[in-house]
This record gives C-alpha cells, structure tokens and sequence, in this order.
C-alpha cells in the first residue's frame, strides 16, 4: 500500500538543482501529494515566482516516481500554498549551513533590514557580519560579509 | 461573476509593466557601475520577467494566448506598459530613480491585490509582494544614501526625478473598466494606489537632500495603457523578440 510518507520519502532524493544538499522536501516547496489508483499527483510552489529551476524539478520528480515504479506521474505548480523560508525544515537548514549557507531566520512574514543586518556566519557562527547586497547569485541569495573570520558569504534569502 | 474584460485590462498592463521594466533591468547586466548593482539589477530582471510570465499565464488560463506568443508577438501598439519603464535606461541615476518610483508603486499594488476577489491574482500577488520587499530595500538604500552624498551625486539624481515624476504619474492612467473594478473588488483603483504611492515616496525622499517637484502642478504623462509610446517601445520588442522570431522552438 502506498502511502504519502512513502512518496515522500522517495521525493527526499530529488534535490534543488542549485543546492545539491537540499531535497524539494526539505525545501518546502511540496505542497500536496494525491495518491489515486493509476498514479500520483504532486503538487508543488517556487521559492520565487521567476525561479528558472522549476522545469529541471519538475522532471526530476517525475524521473524519481518513474524510477519507483509509479506509472502516472503529475506535477502540478501553482500558488495555492505561497511558500516562504520559515517552510524549510530543520533538516534542511542544518544541510544549507553545512554546504555553506546561512539559513534564512525565521521571521513574521515581514522581511526588514533589521533581520538582514547580522546574519549568522555559516564559516565561524559569528553574527558581527552586515548586508553586502539582498541580491546574490541566484534569486534566492543574498551577500553578506564577516568581519570576524573575514569571509564573504551567501544567505539563502528569508522570503 | 467578474468582468472578465476589466480583469484582462487589469493584468495585461501590470503584466508589460513586468516585462519591459525587466528587459531594461537585464540590459544592466555587465555594465553595473559596480560589480553587486551588476548582480541586484540582473536579479531584478530576472524576477519581473518570471513575475509578467505568471501573469500571462493567468490570462492564458482567462483564453488568451500562451505567454512566450503574447511576450514576444505583439507590437508596441498592443502593448499596455506605462511609458516609464519602456523609457531607455540612461545613466546609473536615471534607472536607479526609475527603478524607486517604479517599485514603490509596484509593491504597494500587490499589497492591495492580495485582497483581490479573484482568487488566483490574490494568491500570486501574496507571493510576488514578499518577492518585491527586497526590490524597494535596494532602491531606498540607495535613494536615501546617494541623495544625501555628495552634491554631484545629489544633483544627478534630482535631475532624474524632475525628468521622471511625469512618467511616474503615467503609472496611474485610469483604465476605462475603472469603476467596475473597484466596485468588484478585483483591485482598489490607480487613485487610491496613486495617494498610497505619493505618501511612501514623500517619506523616504524627505529623509534626503532631494526635493519632490509639487506634483499638482505636473502633467501626468498617459498613453501607454492605450497603446500609445514612445519611440522607445518598438526596438526593445525587436530585440527582445529576435530569437523568437528566427525559431519559435529555440531553447537554450
């Protein structure tokens, strides 16, 4: 019997594409599973709207289903459920510290300078650290520099 | 039952607003007066381009055509920006205070759009709003730090808002569906968006050397939700669409 912690399992090896440590589960960005009797549909929200990874996720879902033997896959993006950071899971912020990220704060839904201002270095867990830009490499990413351990580095953004 | 016609109206015009603003943001990239405004005018591209691909596909779901045949086959006659953001990008100045006037207005529409009565818009715009916080963060940092800097600074940016507060007020042209809008619920009217947007600009332009030219006394330049712009328009669609001239099915 199939169940939605099964699928969900299975969904924890399909990764970000840009954040090879993160699984889509961890991620947040998986809003339902629908198991029916001639496949499954997952229904899924982008971190961010222009996010130009949503394809390669899309496909990699259905390539881990398939490979899983589920014949009838759907992937269905919509913004039903907005997703924001405070929906990445505990373990998904220890693997984005781990890989190097400083893992968005948790925050009420109101994004401010003062959260950005002093963001924990993910290098040597300092937080005498300041905004450099609130637009980084991809969407989802800030600069920030340290002035203790004197490294730049990124945050996954609080959205 | 909502007016469909008033709806359409409503998200072609915020949806070319996204893209012809983003296409200019991109033509910042490597030529950013510094290596992060390089990065923070790219990722702005990048985020009102997918912005305008989600509202087109909101009126592909409403029975109009996909979004890439909408994008890149209109001319500049049918489309519905203001004449702001067609506006070529000029000095670093010129686009920053643009980009302020612009994102102001923009990010208070979502806010009020998250209310919407159609579904769909609301929820989009509740994503789209957070997305746009870090868009007005950049502009006021900057705004509040380069117009109280140094007199070249300051005057370059004052040169551009005098140029600029027309165009701006363009944003705000009524749609002829106005009354119907509002009275459905679907958004609470350019007016009312108009005195939120001056409120927020008046603040933040006080915190520095600059001055607010008496908006009273300016006329708004209109059009652009009509149809009708500036010379401007046509090249950008040109060159934005070239690829998709040649092979529709290019992917790259």
């Amino acid at each position: 019997m199939l169940t939605e912690a099964k699928v969900k399992e299975w969904l924890d090896e399909v990764k970000d594409p840009e954040i090879p440590v993160l699984s889509l589960v961890d991620l947040g960005v998986i809003t339902n599973i629908d198991i029916q009797d001639e496949g499954i549909k997952v229904a899924m929200t982008p971190t961010f709207v222009g996010c130009p990874a949503i394809d390669y996720m899309k496909n990699d879902i259905v390539e881990v289903l398939k490979k899983h033997g589920v014949s009838e896959v759907e992937v269905d993006v919509n913004f039903e459920q907005s997703w924001n950071s405070n929906k990445i899971t505990e373990k998904g912020r220890k693997a984005l510290k781990n890989f190097g990220l400083a893992p968005p704060p948790k925050h009420d839904l109101i994004i401010d300078l003062d959260i950005l201002e002093h963001i924990q270095c993910p290098n040597c867990g300092s937080t005498n650290t300041d905004l450099r830009s609130p637009f980084g490499p991809t969407a989802c990413r800030s600069i920030h520099h340290c002035y203790d351990c004197k490294e730049t580095f990124e945050q996954f953004k609080p959205l | 039952m909502i007016n469909q016609e008033a709806l359409k109206e409503l998200l072609y015009k915020m949806a070319d607003d996204q893209l012809i603003l983003g296409h200019r943001n991109s033509e910042w990239t490597g030529f950013g007066p510094l290596l992060e405004e390089d990065i923070a005018f790219s990722s702005m591209a990048q985020d009102k381009v997918g912005q305008s691909q989600a509202l087109y596909q909101l009126l592909y779901d409403l029975g109009e055509s996909d979004p890439d045949t909408v994008a890149f086959m209109r001319n500049a006659d049918q489309f519905h920006n203001s004449r702001l953001v067609e506006l070529p990008n000029g000095e670093y100045d010129f686009s920053l205070v643009r980009h302020f006037l612009f994102d102001t207005a923009e990010a208070l529409r979502f806010e009020m759009l998250t209310s919407s009565s159609y579904p769909p818009l609301a929820q989009l715009a509740t994503k789209i709003k957070g997305e746009l916080r870090y868009h007005t963060m950049h502009a006021n940092i900057w705004i509040k730090q380069l117009g109280s800097a140094t007199d070249e600074s300051v005057s370059r940016l004052q040169h551009s808002l005098n140029e600029l507060i027309p165009y701006a007020l363009g944003i705000f042209e009524p749609s002829p569906h106005e009354d119907q809008i509002i009275t459905e619920g679907i958004f609470q009217g350019e007016e009312l968006l108009k005195d939120q947007w001056l409120d927020a600009v008046t603040q933040l332009i006080s915190k520095t050397s600059l001055e607010l030219p008496d908006i009273t006394l300016i006329n708004p330049v209109f059009g652009g939700r009509i149809g009708e712009h500036t010379m401007h328009l046509q090249p950008l669609l040109d060159e934005m669409s070239e690829v998709f001239k040649i092979d529709p099915t290019a992917d790259w």
